[in-house]
Formats: structure tokens, sequence, C-alpha cells
């Protein structure tokens, strides 16, 4: 059972970091001038909407939630727009924070927000995906000892990395190297995706080392 | 002996401290080369270069100029005079650069661009080291070889007016003088006038041939309101017409004389765009420098750009153009254009006479010098000028001469230039050995505090200092003879000069006996660690798991900044880092608390467990030294439940709010003053809040700050200390609308300006009643083991006597800094670390990091140019060494202060009683992990491009917060020995 979840989750895994590298290869097909860089603005965008949906694709095919009842259109409905509004808020919390930690209030307004929509992407719609709209149940995932399975474990890990991620991001900020991508948010943006990839590939593999000492309570 | 662990690390803070200070005697040394300036007249000058047959000419060259007037203006910045500005205030001197008889420059100052070092390095030719910065404020005389002294020694008569510092600097030197002084930084029109009245006398009277004016009004308007204020046009355009004035009398005396007459105008540093100088930015470094007189005539059309050249160059030009010897020390070149008009004899040998003077130090400073390019080039071109000379003595062929004399020039000139950069490009030298010396005491220190962390912060707070054995060990004599036979050894075969060995022999030993008791008990310490270790090697395996988030944070913020100092990029943004550092606490807190809150049960369920361990090992880990997180984690877990659940609706939402409230308050000051050098020109608030524009802003800004200072402080005094408070709160907001900061209600117009010192030291009474009260309270709790709230409502006193002095000293605009952070210490405290009872440990660190962060909250930076100097002269009539540099000093660090005086009245009305000492420690051990990491890592950046420019003033920075950390430490035993008497 442990050994099926930790497979499935390995290439649940994969599939996500490879809608990543496609988000860095394939506008460059369809697009002229592409690149991370200078067209970041763009490269986030189909970055979020690329991760959001092989999340959503995955979430749909894999159900690691096997347990939910099955219920009602109008049920679904309303938790699907419940999700839409998390996904809203947290973009917009994410986005004080930026500013909280001293991104400019005025000035690159667009370029803040889009930042917190990706970091929501790689945190948030992960957590809505396994979680639903349910706050105990996120703040149970990310606090000690509070996880219950192997996906909660790697959603735990993931996010986490992210954001350390985000946060090693801005230390090259005021270094003065002057490279074109130490620019607010462009280091931080590429922190919060190699922290994320880095999540998705270590979550697996520990999850994996530790199968033995790791017991969820099952309830 | 057994010792507090608070006493305990107070000692190793003052211990650092010694070592410290060595350290930086060994990094700053004194100029090495001075002493030569007693013996330059028993040197002829160097005879003019002859190839066999013989030239008598070995006499110094006549003056060129019979009279000569520098015009020096503090804080003139290049564009002031060349740019805009200078043709829209300064027509005079436009029409003199572009069309009159004179040649213009921009003089590069080296940093640090203060006026004392700048002085030294114009009249000295030399470059003054970093240290001089810090003599700014107590200039000893000059005693290297410098162009006054030479002047005064060839019996010339100079007239001094101006900055005082020029007396002190050269104290017999001039046959008439009147100082200003240069400490009233809201004076800009009186110093100036004080110049200005003796001049038409002076320049009547004709009996001098130096005459001297330093003009500071511009400096002091630069550092009241930045170089974009309408005032620095004025003072510009005043300026002017003191130049014009100087000038047209110089040229009414030429008719009479022979000779004709220098009038130099220069500044000593440039402004940054906030108007203060020190650093190395462009605006602080250019200056101008423009040489006139009737000497150098020139065609109609004939356009001279300003060239650019060094400060030093000065000095150089100044002794050729008064017929002096060059100084020794000096490492400028002369002003090729000044001598251009000369015959070509002369000016070879004037360049001969440089160029000598210049090989003549490279020699002496550089051990392999016959390998310097320079030095080279001096040799050939001294050959040339030989063959030149016996050519001109034979025969007279003019065209072949001049064209060989331009190749024998241009050979000068070349040597010059090469020898100049090359000796200006010598660092200075390091005392290795006082650095080496200073570093063991610092490490030692620091491996000391660090060994004993597990049973410091135990629940006894109290350690075992291995002081009596080691002094009778073997190892501690064996130790203490090897260092001396060092210390012998270095000390007789020592080349340069070192300040530990010039100290006496009683002094050193003591220092090397200091050494080897720490190092016997560090030994010690150590083999007690190792066989505890092994004992308690079991229990430990679970310690480490049990780390909160919060103490990882704090462990690696800690270990991150100081990596963070190895670079000085990170060293010019340190503020970046604390408030990065504190805007993440903010949120791990926010996470602790929110987890606390709605998973309450779930965490009680652990925290039960915990606490069965806890119990179930009495005796904390031991040997885990990498830091007392374990321990503290382990008394955490024995706190109890978390009692957040008992609390009411209105609190409960403060405790989920303020972490929000406080990152907000963070945001805000963030936006009040832009520090550091990459995003230092960006607007910010305090600025706008300066400007003269906006004074009622600032006036209702600052009175509703005076009003919530009140409103926060007065809770936890008593009566009397309250309405002196207010009264002193109200003193403060007098003094501010006395010197012309703020504005009172009914007073429209600012005409009368005055120092304030009434104001000031009606307010200075109510700080020393108020401090006195609390001490006095202190005492009474200490004698007559009266109740504890007595003695609580002492240090309150206390601390609100301090907020007080800093309202006092800190800038009107700041005042919201201070508001805020007594906001959030009150938040904090009240919300955040009673409800979730954080140990002492965590408290003071946490302490410490909202310290630092509202240390660069307050406009400082790790550059010496933001140093607020005005803050010295509050309530002060004249220049007084001691309280100006304490108020300094406490303006500066106002803040970490505050909020290390909050963390002890905050401990001793809260907390347990080994909590005082258990924080005093932490509060040593934190300030001393960076001091002793930078120390290490400044020794080997120490030929770093920007040593003198980033990491020095950093090197500063840390020992003086040290040196006040040591003090607060002290005040934190103190407090904790009453406590324990009581």
């Amino acid at each position: 059972m442990k050994d099926t979840d930790i497979k499935r989750l390995l290439y649940t895994h994969l599939l996500c970091i490879f809608s990543i590298i496609l988000s860095i290869f394939i506008p460059s097909l369809f697009l002229e001038n592409f690149s991370i860089l200078e067209t970041h603005l763009t490269w986030l965008c189909i970055c979020s909407v690329c991760v959001t949906a092989v999340n959503l694709v995955l979430y749909l095919v894999v159900k690691p939630n096997a347990s939910s009842r099955r219920s009602s259109l109008s049920y679904k409905v309303t938790r699907f727009l419940k999700c839409c509004i998390y996904f809203l808020m947290s973009c917009f919390s994410f986005h004080i924070i930026f500013v909280l930690y001293g991104a400019p209030l005025i000035e690159l307004v667009l370029e803040t927000f889009l930042f917190a929509v990706t970091l929501s992407t790689f945190t948030t719609v992960p957590c809505l995906c396994l979680l639903g709209p349910n706050i105990k149940a996120w703040l149970r995932v990310f606090s000690r000892n509070g996880v219950t399975s192997v996906w909660e474990n790697s959603l735990q890990i993931t996010t986490i990395s992210s954001f350390v991620g985000t946060w090693l991001g801005a230390f090259p900020i005021p270094l003065d190297w002057e490279r074109p991508w130490q620019v607010w948010p462009i280091s931080c943006t590429l922190g919060a995706t190699f922290g994320y990839v880095a999540g998705l590939v270590i979550s697996p593999l520990w999850i994996y080392w530790n199968r033995k000492q790791l017991t969820y309570k099952n309830n | 002996m057994r010792l507090g662990s608070g006493t305990f690390a107070a000692c190793c803070v003052v211990v650092e401290v010694l070592g410290v200070v060595l350290f930086l005697r060994g990094f700053f040394p004194a100029p090495v080369r001075s002493f030569s300036g007693t013996k330059h007249q028993a040197e002829p000058p160097a005879p003019e270069p002859s190839a066999g047959s013989t030239s008598n000419w070995t006499k110094l060259p006549p003056p060129l100029f019979s009279k000569v007037v520098i015009m020096l203006i503090d804080a003139l910045r290049d564009d002031f005079v060349f740019g805009s500005k200078g043709v829209k205030f300064m027509p005079y001197t436009t029409y003199l650069v572009e069309k009159g008889a004179s040649h213009s420059f921009v003089a590069e100052a080296k940093p640090p661009t203060v006026t004392m070092p700048r002085i030294k390095a114009l009249m000295t030719g030399s470059l003054p080291g970093f240290i001089d910065v810090v003599r700014n404020l107590n200039s000893p005389a000059l005693l290297e070889d410098n162009v006054i002294a030479q002047a005064k020694a060839a019996g010339k008569r100079i007239i001094f007016y101006g900055d005082e510092t020029w007396m002190k600097l050269f104290p017999k030197h001039f046959v008439e003088y009147d100082g200003t002084t240069s400490y009233f930084v809201s004076d800009y029109t009186e110093v100036d006038e004080n110049v200005t009245r003796h001049l038409d006398k002076a320049l009547k009277r004709g009996d001098w041939d130096v005459l001297i004016l330093h003009y500071l009004g511009l400096d002091h308007i630069g550092h009241v309101s930045g170089p974009s204020s309408p005032l620095i046009g004025r003072k510009l355009s005043e300026m002017d017409s003191i130049l014009m004035k100087i000038h047209t009398s110089l040229l009414s005396e030429e008719r009479e004389t022979l000779l004709p007459n220098l009038l130099v105008l220069c500044g000593d540093h440039g402004m940054s765009e906030t108007g203060s100088h020190g650093a190395s930015s462009m605006e602080e470094v250019n200056t101008p420098l423009i040489l006139i007189s009737s000497a150098f005539e020139r065609k109609p059309g004939d356009v001279r750009r300003p060239e650019h050249v060094q400060q030093t160059d000065l000095a150089a030009t100044l002794a050729i153009g008064l017929g002096l010897p060059i100084p020794k020390n000096s490492v400028g070149s002369l002003l090729f254009p000044a001598i251009e008009g000369k015959p070509m004899r002369e000016q070879l040998r004037f360049l001969h006479l440089n160029t000598v003077q210049l090989a003549k130090l490279l020699q002496e400073t550089v051990p392999s010098y016959k390998k310097e390019p320079g030095f080279e080039q001096f040799k050939i071109s001294e050959r040339l000028h030989g063959n030149w000379i016996r050519l001109y003595l034979e025969e007279n062929n003019s065209e072949v001469l001049f064209n060989l004399g331009t190749k024998v020039r241009k050979q000068y000139l070349d040597a010059l230039k090469t020898l100049s950069l090359s000796l200006s490009r010598q660092v200075a030298q390091y005392d290795v050995y006082s650095m080496v010396v200073g570093t063991i005491v610092v490490l030692e220190v620091l491996t000391l505090l660090l060994l004993s962390i597990p049973q410091a912060l135990s629940n006894k707070a109290e350690l075992e200092v291995p002081l009596l054995s080691p002094v009778f060990s073997l190892l501690f004599y064996l130790t203490f003879l090897v260092l001396s036979a060092i210390h012998v050894i270095v000390c007789t075969s020592a080349e340069s000069s070192c300040y530990f060995c010039s100290l006496s022999w009683l002094t050193a030993g003591g220092v090397m006996m200091l050494i080897s008791a720490l190092l016997c008990a560090v030994v010690s310490a150590l083999t007690k660690v190792f066989v505890d270790g092994k004992l308690l090697s079991k229990n430990a395996a679970h310690s480490n798991a049990q780390w909160s988030e919060l103490d990882l944070l704090i462990l690696l913020g800690t270990v991150g900044h100081v990596l963070s100092l190895g670079a000085s990029s990170f060293i010019e943004e340190e503020h970046q880092t604390w408030y990065f550092l504190v805007s993440t606490l903010c949120l791990a807190l926010c996470h602790d608390i929110y987890r606390n809150c709605l998973l309450g049960d779930d965490c009680e369920l652990q925290r039960s467990l915990h606490m069965e361990e806890c119990f179930g090992s009495a005796t904390p880990a031991l040997q885990d030294k990498n830091a007392g997180s374990a321990v503290l984690e382990l008394n955490r877990g024995c706190k109890g439940p978390p009692s957040l659940d008992a609390l009411r609706g209105f609190e409960k939402w403060m405790v989920l709010a303020s972490p929000w409230v406080i990152l907000i308050c963070c945001r805000l000051l963030r936006s009040l003053n832009q520090t550091g050098v990459q995003w230092a020109h960006r607007p910010d608030l305090g600025l706008w809040l300066a400007s003269s524009d906006h004074k009622t802003a600032l006036s209702v800004l600052a009175a509703l700050s005076l009003v919530v200072i009140f409103t926060l402080v007065q809770r936890r005094c008593s009566l009397a200390s309250k309405v002196a408070m207010a009264l002193g709160l109200l003193g403060v907001y007098c003094y501010r609308a006395a010197i012309g900061n703020v504005l009172f209600p009914w007073q429209q117009d600012n005409k009368d300006i005055s120092k304030g010192i009434i104001e000031a030291r009606f307010v200075y009474v109510f700080v020393l009643g108020i401090l006195f009260t609390g001490t006095k309270d202190l005492l009474k709790s200490q004698v007559i083991a009266a109740d504890f709230t007595v003695k609580t409502v002492g240090l309150w006193e206390i601390y609100s006597g301090l907020v007080l002095l800093a309202a006092l000293l800190s800038r009107p605009h700041n005042l919201p800094v201070l508001v805020l952070s007594l906001l959030i210490q009150t938040l904090m405290a009240k919300f955040v670390w009673k409800p979730l009872r954080h140990d002492a440990a965590e408290i003071t660190v946490m302490h410490y990091w909202f310290g630092q962060a509202f240390f660069y909250f307050q406009g400082n930076s790790n550059n010496i140019a933001t140093v607020d100097i005005s803050a010295g002269f509050v309530g002060l009539d004249a220049y007084v060494e001691i309280p100006a540099m304490f108020l300094t000093a406490f303006a500066t660090y106002a803040e970490p202060v505050l909020w290390a005086s909050h963390l002890v009245s905050f401990l001793s009305s809260e907390a347990s009683s080994s909590a005082l000492s258990h924080a005093c420690f932490c509060y040593a051990l934190i300030r001393s992990f960076p001091v002793s990491a930078y120390i290490i890592l400044v020794t080997s950046l120490r030929y770093h491009l920007f040593i003198w420019s980033v990491f020095s003033p950093k090197l500063l920075y840390e020992g003086m917060h040290l040196l006040i950390t040591a003090a607060v430490c002290v005040f934190f035993t103190a407090m904790d020995q009453t406590n324990t008497k009581s």
C-alpha cells in the first residue's frame, strides 16, 4: 500500500517537474524573443498555468483522497468556488507579505503580484487539491507530527522547500554584481521554482528512505 | 570558583573589549612616517642633476608668488562651481574659470572624506589613515612635515581665519588667527561672518605672506538641509562675492610688487545627496580646485577643461609656489599648469625636485623600490635632465634645447605620475603582532563562552569557573614562558613600530598572563565537556529533535548574518539583512501563535509528553555545545500548558493580530530612512519631513509622537516621574522649536533661531531626575530588601529616563522610530512573550534582533557619514569632549540600548530569578560571536579593495557596539546581584 503510494507520488512529481521544464522550452517555439529573464512575466504566467493544470489533472486522475464520499454537484461547485476564492486570497496575502518584507509598494505591482500568483501555484494549489478549503487541516499538516499520509508528507516538504527557496532567493538582491537576474522579483521567483522542484525531487526520496520510521495516524 | 552566568558573561565581555581594543590599535596603526618631520632642515635640497660639467644651482629656486591666499570652503562639491549651480550662483568664479587667468581642476579627495584628514592631505600631501576619522574630534598637532611648518620655518607670516581644527593642527604657526567652532551644525551665517569680518582689514594691511580662510557654512547647510536646499545658492553667492573681493584686492596690490599673487579656491571634501560626507561616493570625493593668478595668462579662446587631479597634489604645488621644500611625505605630484609659464630650465628644476622627493619616499617605504617602474623612469629622466643641463650650459641652440627639454619634461611628468600612483597605492602597514594578540584574546573568550553554554543556561544559572587550578598548573607557566619568549623575539626583531611592544613590560606581561589563564580555562572546560559528554551521550539523542522552528530560525539567522559579513555588499546593506530577519521572525511568531490558538489541544497533548521526558532526564543534555537551544527547549517543555485558551476575546484577537501590526510598523519604518549604499538615493519619508517646506507636517508628527511616547511610557512609573516625563517631553518640543526644526502653532515664521541651550538643559534636568529616582528605588530595594515592585518600578524608571534622553537627542523626523519601538515592545511583551511563554534566551535574542533592526531604522548604516554628530552638541555651549562623545554614542546606539534596557525591565518584572542571568549570558554570546568572526574576516580581507571604505568603518561600529554591550552586561549583572540579594 505504502510502496505503491510512494511510486505514484514519484510519478506525479516527475510530471510536475516535466511541466515546469516544458514551460521553459515550449513557449520559445511559439513566441519570439522568449527567455526567462527578459520576458519574465510571460514565463511566470505560463509556468503557473502549466503547474496548476498539471496539478488539477493529476488530482482528478490519481485521487489521493480515496475516502472522500460521493457528493452532490452543488457541493462540488461550491467547493470549487471556495477553492478559487482561497487561491485568490492566498495570492493577495502573499502580495501583502512581500510588501511587508520590503517589496516596493507602488512600483512593480504587476511583477510582485505575478510572483505572488506563482508562489501560490507552487504552494496553495497542491494544498487545495489535497486538503480542500479547510484551514484547520492546513495548519495540522504544517505543524510538527501533524501529517497523516504519504501525500500530506510530500505536500509539507514541497511547500516548505518552495518557501525556503523563495526566502533564500532574496539574498542575492543586495549584492553588487549587477546581473539581470538580481532584479526584483526574478531571483525570488527563480528561488521559488528551484525550491519547488527540489521539494518535488526530495520528498519521494525522503519518504522512501524513512518509510520504516514513518507511521501515520490514520483517522 | 562558582560564578553566576551573568557575572561570568560580563567578565568575558569586558576581557573581550580589551582584546578588541588591542586588535583595533594594531589594525589602525598610527602613521609611522610622522617622526621624520623634525630633521628636514638638515638635508639640503637636491641639486640640479648634471652630467660631467658643473651646475651651480644647488639652492632652492625662488618663490613664484609673493602672496598666497587659500580660500577653503568646507564641503564644496565640484558641481557647485563647475556645474549649473556655479553658473547661476557664482558668476565671478565662473568667469575666472572660463575666461580669466586661472587653472581649474577637479581634485579627488581620498576617503575618509572628513575635514581633518582632508586638511592634513592638503597641507602634507600624504594620505592620512582611517584612524584620523576617530581622531577627528580630538585632533592633535600635526607632526608630519607640511607646507605650513615649512613656510613658518622660512619666515613667512601666515594668517588664518576659520575652522578651529587648523589651530589644533598647527598650534603656533599663525601670526594671527581667529577660530570658529565647527560643531554648531545649525549655525551657518555666524561661522562665516566671523571669518569675513577680518578680511577687509587683513587685505588692506598686507603684512602677511599666506592667508588661509576656511569657511564652514556650506558644510553646515549640507548637514542640516542637504545639497538641494535653497540656502546653498545663497551661500554660494556669498562665497562668490568674497572671492571677488579678495581677487580684486590682490590684483590692485600686484602693481606695487614684482611677483604675482596666487589665490587658491578649493574644497576639502564634497557632499552626498543627503548632505553628509565621510564615504567615497562621487559626490563626496570630487572637489573643485582653482588656482587664480595673473601669472597664468591665457589667450582669448583658450578653453581649459577642469582636469582630474589628486587633492594631495596641492601641497607640492604650494611648496614650489612659495619656494619651499616639498613636504617629505607628500605623495602628490606638482600641478604642472601652474609652472607652465616659466622658462624651461626652471620647469625642469621644479619637476626634478618633486621627483627626487617622491623617489626618496618610495625608497623609505618600499623595500624593493628598485624594481618599481616609477623609480626606473625617475633614473632615466634624471640622466636625460643632466644631459640637457650640459647642453644648456655649453651651447645655446634654442630650437634643439627646447625640443630636448620638452622630451625631458614629458619623461618627468610620466615618472611623477607613476611614482605618485604607486605611493598612494601603498597600503598602510598593519601591526600584525598586536592584531594577533587581540584576536587570540577574543577567540579564547568566545570559546570559553561557547563551551559554557550548557552549564550557564541550566536552571541554576551558575557555573564552575576553573580559575585557581589553572593558575597553579604547569600548562599555565609553560604557556606564559613561551609567550614571553615570543614577545621578546618579536619585539627585538621588529622593523616597524608595534603598539604591543611599545607597552610597558608589566602591561604586556599582564596580557600574556591573561592569555595563558584563558587558555587553561578553555582546556579545562573542554575536558569537562568531553567527560560529561561521554556520560550523557545517550540522553542527548532526542534533544535535537525538539528544537522548535523559532530556535532553528534564531540559530540560522545568527549564523547566516555572521557569514554575510564576509561580503562587502552585505555590510553596506546590512540593514536589509536585519529587516529580513525581523520580518521572518514575525512570521515565525505568527505561525507559532496560530498553531497554539487553533490547534491548542493537539499541542497540549504533545507538551504533556514532553513534560514526562523532561522530568525523566532532570539534568539537561550537557554536551550539546552547538547552542543552548536544546536546553532552552527542555525548559520550554516544562513550562506547562499554553495559556492562550484562557485569554478573553479581545486579548486573543490582539495576540492574533500583533505580529501583523509589528510587521506593518517595521514596513513603515523602513520607508522612513533609506540607508546603505545601493538604495540610499531613493526618496524617503525622513527627507521629505526634514525639508523646510513640510515643517508643519513635521511639527504635527513630532508633537503626536511625543504624546504617544508619554502614554506608552508613563504606565509603569511613579507619579513623580510621570510628571517629570511629561515636562521633559514638553521640553523636547520646545528645544526643537527653539533650534528651528519644528514650529509652535502660534509662531508662524522662524526668525529667531537659537541654540536652544536652556531648553535642552531643562530636559537634561528631568532626565537626570528620573534616572536618579530609578537608581534610588533600586538601591532601596537592595538595602532594605523591600518588596519586589519597588525594584521593578526603579528599572522602568531608568528605562523611561533613557527614552526621554533618546527623544531629546534623536532628530525630529526620527521620533516615530522611537514611538514605534516603544509600541512594538509593549505589544511583544503583552501579547507575544507573556502568553506564549518564551524563555529568557529566546526573548533576549529577539530583543537583540529588534535592537539591530531599529539601529538601522534610525537611519544609521555601516558608514561613518551617518553618525549624527549634531546630537553631541545638544545643550552644550561649546565643544566639551567627554559629554559630546557620550551623547553622540548614545544617540547612535539609542535603539539597541533601549531594547536591552527593556529586556532587563521586562525580565525582572515577569520572569523567574535565573532569567536575568540567562539573558545576560545570551546577550554577551550573541554579540561576541559576530565580533570575533568579523575580526577574523577583516584580518583575512585586509588587502581587499574596500577595506578602508567598507570593512574598517564596520569594524569601528562593531568595536563600539561591543563596548556598549559590555556596559549593558555589567548593568544586567548589577541588577542580577540585587535580585539575588533581595
